[in-house]
């Protein structure tokens, strides 16, 4: 049977992932093998050297570099205040006399003989790792982090803004094609994980972000709102560190596109649950997308009655349904009806190889393979 | 093997999302590129081993050539009959690059041709420190400590010259004490190539903390730039250290038969090779889709630059941030809504692997290769200058015309031959939309020639001509480029409809075509590759074919896939700004070189 491979978004009601929580820099590892550990357990902290403030001494006080020494009041490795002296000369008349201050409080950590700077730091900065989803720790690497795994529901979205935040889902709109609207948002959404439909506006942004909601997870936005909620136009697909008040995560693209049935289902279906989500998005080699993990109980694989289908990745055959990925047939879902094997003209006049599909109006359309992607998981 | 000895030659290309290889073999007395496969690179979980792609890509050519080239994981070497090759060579631009951060004492000098000597070996400049560039020396301190660099090329100083200044740069690197971007725990590979008295305390300072290697000054004296040193010991380091790293690559080092070295600077050693053997001035550039590399090679002069955020996919929104949409929307021959354009170019940003299916679509994609490829350029020629701070001797008349120190050294009116590579040039459905794009984007002035990469074969050809140089010039010329042919267009503006200039055409079979350009107009000239023909043009009043106003320029033109254009467009081409206008004038300019389908004029007529 004719196959393919095909790129795709992973929307399971059931599976194990693992994330690994790694310290920018060496540090210590608090938890143990095997340990269970909720979303917000500290699994690893270290201490971040502070900030250096250089201080050209000799400048200020118009001497010679390798006569530093004799005019410094502290040594290296001393404490020093903000404000506090740390160089002076020795006029004869003390109304001639220059200090020079320290800028920061810290400690004295250099100073040069060749230059004449000296060198200040503030002190370390202390930073905790947590968990971000519930599960258990199945691996560690001492000083640096651990893996942790989690048997959950894991929804990919295709972009995101606004790190790693939990909360509980909530759901405030009836239909995967209903818009968000900042009136959807109530006080009650405080602190949730909020499921919209087609598209959220920058009225709602605005709402969402007054009310506390932690997250919101929409089909789609346009990308003039996007622009004025992050205060410049996204250049590159790379976010996660935004500061914008909530984490945002659209599943389908940029526009107003009813939210998925599958991914609208399954989100629905753990309503009142807790989740993990981050909007973190790398479009690049090694690509990350956005994601929403809610952790299973065991007992629920009895409970989630989502369908099951198959694995992404493997590649796509006759009778799979597809997404559309561009024009003309934008987001439009279909069925696989041929997958042709010689390269064909597409109306661009460029060679490319495609496939066959069943738009829902009974049409066949002719689609290059690398505008179709599978949603299924 | 001696390299005159070598009868076939297997290359590949890893780049960050696809392998390629190329099969070279000589065929009675030349060389040409026989058989080509490409995979996905395997550089990324869950493979983790760069070889493995490599090992897909050749037994693609395996299949299509017939010739036994593995045995197992191993490349067969020497060639005999069908099985093995004489030599195996690769470029990498897997992982992300070669990532350097740069410092140097004064930002127009020593900094300036430090970044020259790291984006000239193939580097992408993550940011350049200077003393005097103005930031707060904390700001530089704290910039340091962000940034993880594959490595940092630290100059600064003529050799005898200041050292304190040097020093202290060195010593804000030892106060930040960097990271290095792979490996966490090992050190930071740096390089010292400043003023050979600050040595001892350069090493003083960052021996213990870093792992330093020195080398010779990139600016011994302010009138001399000596990068070749430096740009050896970063592709030293590179292979040493940033290979070294990345998952496979030990392996991979071990079966080439050369060093391995970064696809950009391949590229740019076979443009500059080229330039050379033929002594023309050239600009080529490479469009991907995260980057645009622009090289060219003036007077033997030869610079790099990469802009790293303009692309066609992962980069295709900065595009058009750094454009804006006016700039993007004056090269549609339609009229398209703020939104929809917007929302358009984003989900093409977040599914950079999808392909125009319409012509329209096709049509937004090219309008923002056009200014992708215009700001890259203007990007190169402030880079590519002549050296700053060095002092000139004028006479009075001198002062008239002797450009300035740090002058721009990209002269379009000298420019021979524009090469273009990259998939929305090497790829277009028809090669008179790479012209366009490169004629729209750049303006070339008087006559010049232009051609394509055809399969994105330079990288390859780059590293083959450090082990033979017949052998990659002889593949580059009759396999690799594609001529489009030579565009000729006066420099001036004037009115709609109103003479340009004149020209009388000698074709090689003596036939003569001879006839006005109104200002406004484009026309081509069918000239098939290989042919050339003689070319008399008479500029109207006003207008420049780069030897003064009005006056007459007998010349050659080469021919090529798509011919000869003559473009009276003007330069600065002249776009209406009102949309109706536009529209008209640009569906005018495709219908006349036949650049769109001719059914997709119609319906948007």
């Amino acid at each position: 049977m004719a196959h393919s491979y095909t790129p795709g978004l992973r929307v399971t009601p059931d599976t194990v992932i693992q994330r690994r929580r790694l310290l920018p820099i060496l540090g210590e590892v608090v938890v143990t093998h095997g340990a269970t550990v909720s979303a917000t357990t500290e699994v690893a902290r270290t201490s971040l050297p502070g900030k250096v403030y250089p201080v050209n001494v000799v400048n200020q006080l118009s001497i010679a570099p390798d006569e530093i020494m004799s005019y410094m009041r502290k040594r290296e490795g001393e404490a020093v205040s903000k404000g506090e002296p740390i160089a002076e000369n020795k006029p004869l008349l003390k109304w001639f006399q220059v200090q020079v201050t320290s800028p920061i409080t810290g400690t004295i950590e250099n100073i040069s003989h060749v230059t004449g700077q000296v060198f200040l730091r503030e002190p370390p900065t202390m930073i905790s790792l947590a968990a971000y989803i519930d599960g258990t720790i199945v691996e560690v690497t001492p000083q640096q982090g651990v893996v942790v795994e989690s048997h959950c529901a894991f929804i990919q979205g295709i972009f995101g803004v606004g790190g790693e935040t939990t909360g509980t889902l909530a759901i405030a709109v009836q239909q995967p094609g209903e818009e968000l609207t900042a009136a959807h948002l109530q006080p009650e959404h405080v602190g949730h994980i909020v499921i919209g439909g087609s598209l959220a506006r920058k009225e709602t942004f605005s709402r969402a972000r007054e009310l506390g909601v932690r997250a919101l997870v929409v089909g789609g936005v346009h990308d003039r709102d996007l622009k004025e909620l992050l205060g410049y136009d996204l250049g590159v697909a790379i976010t996660g560190t935004e500061r914008i008040g909530f984490t945002l995560i659209i599943t389908e693209g940029f526009g107003a596109i009813p939210m998925a049935t599958r991914t609208f289902e399954l989100l629905s279906a753990h309503v009142g649950r807790k989740a993990s989500c981050s909007g973190a998005t790398q479009i690049r080699a090694g690509v990350i997308r956005p994601e929403v993990i809610i952790p299973l109980a065991s007992a629920d694989e009895s409970t989630v009655h989502s369908p099951r289908s198959k694995v992404i990745g493997g590649g796509i055959t006759v009778g799979d349904t597809i997404r559309i990925i561009r024009e003309p047939y934008f987001g439009i879902l279909a069925r696989v009806k041929d997958l042709p094997s010689e390269l064909q003209r597409i109306p661009t006049e460029s060679e490319a190889r495609v496939l066959v599909a069943t738009l829902p109006d009974g049409q066949d359309a002719v689609i290059p393979r690398a505008n179709v992607e599978m949603i299924e998981g | 093997m001696n390299p005159q000895d070598l009868r076939v030659i297997l290359a590949t290309d890893c780049g960050s999302t696809t392998t390629k290889a190329i099969l070279i073999e000589k065929l009675g007395d030349g060389y040409r590129q026989t058989y080509r496969g490409e995979a996905p690179t395997t550089v990324e979980a869950p493979f983790e081993d760069v070889t493995r792609g490599v090992l897909n890509a050749i037994q693609e050519i395996e299949e299509l050539s017939g010739r036994h080239i593995l045995d197992g994981e191993r490349i067969i070497t020497p060639a005999n009959g069908t099985t093995g090759v004489d030599i195996y060579i690769s470029t990498s631009s897997a992982g992300g690059g070669l990532q350097i951060m740069v410092a140097g004492v004064v930002k127009s000098m020593s900094a300036e041709s430090a970044q020259r000597c790291a984006l000239g070996a193939g580097a992408i400049v993550m940011d350049t420190l200077a003393a005097n560039d103005g930031r707060p020396s904390y700001e530089k301190i704290e910039r340091i400590r962000q940034l993880r660099p594959d490595m940092l090329l630290l100059a600064g100083g003529t050799d005898g010259g200041t050292v304190s200044h040097v020093v202290e740069i060195a010593e804000y690197i030892a106060a930040a004490d960097p990271r290095p971007r792979l490996g966490i725990g090992y050190q930071l590979p740096v390089i010292f190539a400043g003023n050979k008295e600050a040595r001892s305390q350069v090493q003083h300072l960052l021996g213990d903390t870093t792992a330093l290697s020195i080398a010779e000054n990139i600016r011994p004296v302010l009138e001399r730039e000596n990068l070749m040193p430096a740009r050896h010991r970063i592709h030293d380091l590179f292979l040493e250290h940033v290979m070294a790293q990345a998952p496979g690559y030990k392996k991979l080092i071990s079966w080439t038969g050369a060093p391995i070295i970064p696809t950009p600077a391949a590229v740019g050693l076979i443009i500059e090779t080229v330039a050379r053997r033929e002594g023309l001035n050239v600009v080529g550039v490479d469009i991907g889709g995260a980057t645009t590399d622009v090289f060219s090679v003036f007077h033997e002069i030869f610079n790099r630059t990469v802009s790293a955020n303009l692309g066609m996919s992962y980069s295709i929104a900065n595009v058009v941030a750094e454009a804006g949409l006016d700039n993007i929307r004056r090269w549609l021959p339609f009229a398209f809504d703020e939104q929809t354009l917007r929302n358009q170019i984003k989900n093409k940003m977040i599914r950079p692997t999808t392909i125009p299916q319409t012509v329209t679509d096709l049509q937004v994609e090219q309008a923002i290769a056009r200014e992708a490829l215009r700001l890259a350029l203007d990007q190169h020629k402030e880079l590519a200058v002549g050296l700053k701070g060095v002092q000139q001797e004028r006479s009075v008349s001198d002062a008239f015309t002797q450009g300035a120190s740090g002058e721009s050294l990209i002269d379009m009116r000298t420019l021979d031959l524009i090469i273009g590579s990259g998939g929305i040039l090497s790829h277009a459905p028809r090669r008179v939309q790479s012209m366009l794009m490169m004629m729209d984007a750049y303006a070339p002035l008087g006559i010049t020639q232009l051609a394509v990469d055809s399969i994105f074969m330079m990288p390859h050809l780059g590293v083959l001509s450090t082990v033979h140089e017949q052998a990659a010039t002889e593949v580059f010329v009759k396999d690799c480029l594609v001529p489009l042919g030579t565009c000729v267009a006066p420099i001036g503006t004037g009115k709609i409809g109103e003479p340009c200039f004149s020209y009388r055409l000698l074709f090689p079979d003596e036939r003569v075509i001879a006839d006005t350009l109104g200002y406004g107009e484009i026309r081509l000239l069918p000239l098939p590759s290989g042919q050339e023909a003689s070319i008399e043009l008479a500029p109207a009043k006003g207008f420049d074919f780069g030897v003064g106003k009005g006056k007459k320029l007998v010349g050659k033109v080469k021919g090529g896939v798509v011919g000869i254009v003559l473009d009276a467009r003007g330069r600065p081409i002249t776009i209406a700004n009102e949309e109706d206008m536009r529209v008209q004038q640009l569906q005018a300019w495709a219908a006349a070189v036949g650049l769109y389908p001719s059914e997709e004029l119609k319906i948007k007529n």
